[in-house]
């Protein structure tokens, strides 16, 4: 299934399951397509349709795809529940993926279940995109993250990256700092005690050789961090509210804990957003939240138009 | 190994513990881990078309303790050895033919183990009945694997198989 050439990537046909599916070079040639689809909306995928199998709601991911391949001609359908489709009626799923492959050139899923869009991908010829299963993967959030890392700090080796908040549950921070190992850079993860980081993925940085680090307090921060990598705390992880106030204030930015750890950090945030980032922030100029929404568009672009073998002209 | 004399079969110097005639044609799987001989038996189906001997808990050197198994007229086969080195990695294995040993396996894991390992995680697509677990194993010493669907990884104590 590999179609690696020698002196070129070829990523025509493949599917995006799984982040732990690409090397390094082939990360690489999804972030640099990306920046020859900044702004670009010729109609390349005119003819093209995109079939989105939505069998859990997930309005923005749903609204990014549709516009990134509208953007470029092509057209989307789909279903935005699982309780309008088939499946409600106890089909399989790798049977809906048959019958959907009829309809379409490419095929979007987003599922509760983990291991979903690898399965899909086994029922059809056609390329599969993952669009987040369960808290197993989301790798379009994950391209979307290095895309803007890239394009605030001009590198992806040698930063110095903060992760903050909820190390245990987020899809988005595993899958990132599981990426990460590919590049050369210091990991720092601040969580409290009861929302660290599995032990899984700390295996995995050993293994890697990544240099990283764990504390509790957000002010061991030093100063030169580049990248603030925030996530949402939510409050049904703790049992006793008390514990959760005083979890939610700890991690909470604003732009006098900034001052204090001073520097000019890129700040990010998969959004939504609660109170973890204040809204005072948002013309701070490392403030790349809302660069990321936008850049998702433009890296999902990228990878419609790279999985479909259909070149920028 | 040292200390044990020379091994001319996988039928150690403990054999006679269990009074069954030597193996004519067949495996005789030995060094298992005390406990495991019942899973190795589920591991290699019901297919057989002879004897069956097993041997359980048997005094293995000065304090362990083994299981063995000797199956006449069926050869196992790499395959076969690969799923019981998941749960006994130092078993050993020797093909009978005419009394003589004309083959020993050492256990090796293969790459990818498919439909022989439980997926623990409830929220796995491979927990529907109608797909086959797939595992795939990422070290062999300690043991770890990770699911092809959910890619949760399971080390050797977690591991239990379908
Ligand atoms: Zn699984």
């Amino acid at each position: 299934m590999t179609s690696k050439g020698t002196d070129t990537i070829s990523l025509a046909g493949r599917d995006l399951v799984s982040m732990r599916d690409f090397s390094r070079e082939e990360l690489l040639a999804f972030l640099d397509a990306a920046e020859g689809f900044e702004g670009y909306d010729q109609p390349i995928l005119a003819g093209k349709i995109l079939g989105t199998l939505f069998f859990e709601p997930s309005t923005r991911t749903h609204l990014s795809f549709t516009a990134a391949m509208q953007r470029l001609g092509g057209q989307a359908l789909g279903f935005a529940d699982a309780k309008i489709s088939s499946t409600a009626k106890g089909e399989s799923l790798a049977d809906t993926i048959r019958v959907v492959e009829n309809y379409c050139d490419i095929i979007l899923v987003r599922h509760p279940l983990e291991g979903a869009a690898r399965l899909s991908a086994e029922s059809t010829r056609l390329p599969v995109i993952n669009a987040g299963d369960g808290t197993n993967q989301h790798p379009t959030q994950t391209l979307l993250d290095l895309y803007t890392i890239r394009q605030k700090r001009g590198r992806l080796d040698n930063l110095k990256i903060a992760f903050v908040g909820d190390l245990k549950y987020s899809r988005t921070v595993h899958s990132l700092i599981e990426t990460l190992t590919h590049f050369d850079n210091e990991i720092f993860l601040i969580s409290p005690q009861s929302l660290r980081i599995p032990a899984d993925f700390i295996e995995e940085l050993d293994a890697r050789g990544t240099i990283y680090s764990e504390d509790e307090d957000f002010f061991s921060l030093a100063s030169d961090v580049d990248i603030l990598y925030t996530t949402r705390i939510q409050q049904e992880r703790f049992p006793d509210p008390v514990e959760y106030e005083k979890v939610k204030n700890a991690y909470r930015i604003d732009r006098a804990t900034l001052d204090k750890i001073g520097g000019s950090v890129t700040l990010m945030h998969p959004l939504p957003r609660l109170n973890e980032i204040a809204t005072e922030l948002d013309d701070y100029p490392g403030a790349a939240y809302f660069d990321q929404a936008r850049n998702g568009v433009t890296v999902r672009k990228a990878v419609l138009s790279l999985l479909l073998g259909i070149d920028r002209v | 190994m040292q200390g044990e004399p020379t091994e001319p079969a996988a039928s150690s110097g403990d054999m006679p513990l269990i009074k069954v005639s030597a193996l004519r044609k067949g495996t005789v799987i030995d060094h298992l881990v005390a406990g495991t001989a019942l899973k190795v038996l589920s591991i290699l189906g019901i297919r057989f078309e002879g004897a069956v001997t097993i041997g359980l808990n048997l005094e293995s050197g000065k304090v362990n303790r083994k299981d063995i198994i000797k199956i006449e007229n069926r050869e196992i086969t790499p395959e076969e050895v690969s799923k019981i080195a998941l749960v006994s990695p130092r078993a050993t294995f020797s093909i009978i033919r005419d009394f003589n040993v004309v083959d020993k396996f050492k256990p090796a894991l293969p790459p990818v183990i498919d439909n022989l390992i439980h997926c623990p995680n409830p929220s796995c697509v491979c927990n529907d009945s109608r797909v086959a677990t797939r595992f795939k194993v990422e070290r062999t010493d300690p043991l770890k694997v990770r699911c092809h669907y959910c890619e949760r990884s399971l080390k050797k104590e977690e591991v239990e198989l379908l």
